[in-house]
């Protein structure tokens, strides 16, 4: 059955996709060895912005529900695995599990309300975003996670060096091969995922609920799970967080900004494809580190007013580039690529 | 704390509410009418403040009255918003014309945020009546307050009236009962979505200049406001006017009974729990009707 694994994972790929495929790992798994140090920090926001992005794109993408609550799923992995090895001294090994719990048994609820009541679109949307809300002002107010104050994470110099891979602490080095291990992993698995009954019956769903509710696909199950495996894939990305960054805020990590950000990725790189979260945090975060750099030289050389802020532009900048890939593009930009540079043998996002 | 501070809280509450039922009445003509979910609602509400306070500190002229050219402005906001981007992705899915929005918000928060920066500012001290109050047995009502909940109650009404009676809020009743049918009898429906999302925003406006009177304005309380007023509309019934009303009045007075009771950073929470119950128990919202 090795071959047809192969082939199940694979199969659509044309010969030069294979190639440019694995000469992309191959490029990836050697950029450690030429570049460090604030390079290395961009490629791990990439990477977590993909992962982040693949996660969110299974909802909408595969099975057409609508979250702009992510921040949730990601902030309840991250403060539960960071809670855990601050306060507990529990390894995030086994906290990311009682991470994925967490956000899953809350997708389950958020989703059993939705789904029932068939909360359908956009309703749903504001569902998410009134559970994420909700959470960010409770959080606020819990005492052993911090509250307001945050929640930080033990870091030394020491723990900066080497490769813990058991208690995450290390180089970033060893935080870039997770994250990209991270994001190629979920790319097969979502992969995987479409190209079995399920992938079939979430596309059925999406494009058609009447239809597919007719020929006896149950709706309830299988958009509840979408939600469950999307919040397990981002209470994960959310223990990457905690554990790269070291502190949490409520504000922060359950800000509806936050969600925003997991959008971002897919929707540039287009909506239900695979590569395109990926290829969109490829395009967007070297992008807003070149604009965050323009900006900061041209108030260096008091072209622009000191005060402006940097988010203030680059929220302008994703705002703008969120606007025109919606009104020129709904499709990403992902399949486009694709179809002219003849990756693959169906055009990915194609309906 | 005794009852007469409950009291006085609890009306003080009822009173803000009517504003929120003000704004959220433009998020739901737009929704009824064009079927498109508002998500720069709070952000359009700000900038209604924002022209407010430059009125005020250029010509000192009372917000009160703002609200007049608050209004107009962004009707022709609003319109121009309407007929010339949303209308272009009518044809996409529910989520792309939302992403749209969404991307809109953030840009006029961020704009915001470059041109005013992010410190609260406002009117609320320098007004002639800003400190006055009525005093009414137990009650102890502030003057700003009040007025701010009479003017609500005037555009409120002005709007209700609009759409019973004058012949373009029929035509566009017409197009939300049936799209279809308005057309066949000759309606200009894109002229018409074009002035509903106009009126929508001109209400929007006009609460935001109202507001001015008791809030102090930061770019921050727009995604803040979006979502009171999402809240306040589903609670109340999408698409239902006078739900829209009853729902901000309930927003309203439940923000303020969490803010006496228990902690004022804890009213968000208790809004979100009532929106929550009413999911629960009522998915069309109190005044609503059931849509499948």
């Amino acid at each position: 059955m090795k071959s047809g694994i192969f082939v199940r994972l694979f199969g659509d790929l044309t010969p030069a996709g294979l190639v440019a495929l694995f000469g992309l790992v191959a490029m990836l798994i050697l950029l450690p060895f030429v570049f460090s140090g604030y390079i290395m920090t961009v490629a791990i926001m990439v990477f977590y912005l993909a992962f982040v992005g693949q996660a969110w794109n299974l909802m909408l993408g595969f099975a057409g529900l609508l979250s702009l609550g992510h921040a949730l799923f990601v902030g309840l992995g991250a403060y539960t695995a960071g809670y855990l090895f601050a306060k507990q001294g529990v390894p995030p090994v086994i906290g990311v599990f009682a991470g994925i719990a967490v956000a899953v048994a809350m997708g389950s609820a958020i989703g059993y309300l939705g789904f029932r009541f068939s909360i359908g679109g956009v309703y749903f949307a504001l569902l998410t975003i009134a559970f994420a809300e909700f959470t960010r002002i409770i959080v606020d107010h819990v005492k052993f996670l911090g509250g307001t104050e945050g929640l930080f994470l033990p870091v030394t110099q020491e723990s900066r060096r080497g490769a813990d891979l058991i208690n995450m602490r290390g180089s970033p080095e060893m935080f870039y091969f997770v994250i990209l291990a991270l994001s190629f992993a979920a790319l097969i698995f979502c992969r995987w995922l479409l190209s079995g009954r399920i992938g079939y019956y979430w596309r059925a769903v999406r494009d058609n609920p009447e239809a597919a509710a007719a020929v006896g696909v149950d709706l309830f199950r299988y958009r509840m799970y979408a939600v469950m495996i999307s919040a397990g894939m981002s209470a994960i990305a959310g223990v990457f967080y905690a554990f790269f960054y070291n502190n949490l805020f409520p504000e922060q990590v359950f800000g509806i900004e936050r969600s925003i950000e997991a959008t971002l990725a897919p929707i540039v790189g287009g909506v239900g494809t695979l590569f395109g979260p990926i290829f969109g945090a490829f395009i967007l975060t070297p992008l807003g580190e070149l604009l965050t750099s323009l900006v900061e030289w041209l108030q260096h050389n008091n072209i622009i007013d000191k005060r402006v802020k940097v988010d203030g532009v680059k929220l302008l900048f994703w705002s703008i580039a969120v606007a025109s890939i919606v009104l020129l593009q709904p499709r990403g930009l992902w399949p486009f690529i694709c179809r002219i540079l003849r990756l693959t043998k169906k055009i990915e996002g194609k309906r | 704390m005794n009852a007469e501070t409950l009291v006085n809280a609890l009306f003080a509450g009822l009173l803000t509410g009517l504003i929120y039922g003000l704004s959220a009445l433009g998020l739901s003509v737009i929704f009824g009418v064009i079927r498109i979910v508002n998500f720069a609602h709070g952000e359009l509400m700000v900038v209604g403040m924002y022209m407010a306070l430059l009125l005020f500190r250029w010509w000192g002229i009372d917000p009160l009255i703002s609200v007049l050219i608050g209004g107009a402005i962004l009707f022709l906001v609003g319109y121009a918003l309407q007929a010339v981007v949303i209308s272009r992705v009518a044809h996409l899915p529910d989520h792309m014309q939302f992403l749209l929005l969404a991307a809109i918000a953030i840009g006029i928060v961020s704009a915001c945020l470059i041109v005013f920066g992010p410190d609260a500012q406002g009117v609320s001290a320098d007004l002639p009546y800003s400190l006055d109050s009525f005093q009414l047995g137990l009650l102890i009502i502030d003057k700003p307050r009040l007025y701010a909940a009479a003017a609500a109650i005037v555009v409120a009404t002005a709007l209700l009236l609009f759409f019973k009676y004058s012949p373009v809020g029929r035509a566009i009743r017409a197009c939300a009962d049936n799209y279809l049918g308005a057309r066949v009898v000759g309606l200009n429906v894109s002229r018409l979505y074009a002035l509903t999302f106009g009126v929508g925003a001109a209400c929007i406006g006009a609460a935001g200049c109202i507001i001015l009177l008791i809030v102090d304005v930061h770019p921050y309380l727009a995604p803040a406001y979006t979502l009171i007023a999402f809240v306040v509309v589903i609670v109340g019934g999408m698409g239902s006017l006078y739900g829209a009303l009853l729902g901000g009045i309930l927003i309203g007075v439940s923000e303020a009974a969490a803010a006496i009771l228990f902690d004022p950073s804890l009213k968000t929470a208790f809004s979100f729990a009532l929106l929550i119950l009413v999911l629960l128990l009522r998915p069309q919202g109190l005044l609503g009707r059931a849509v499948r």
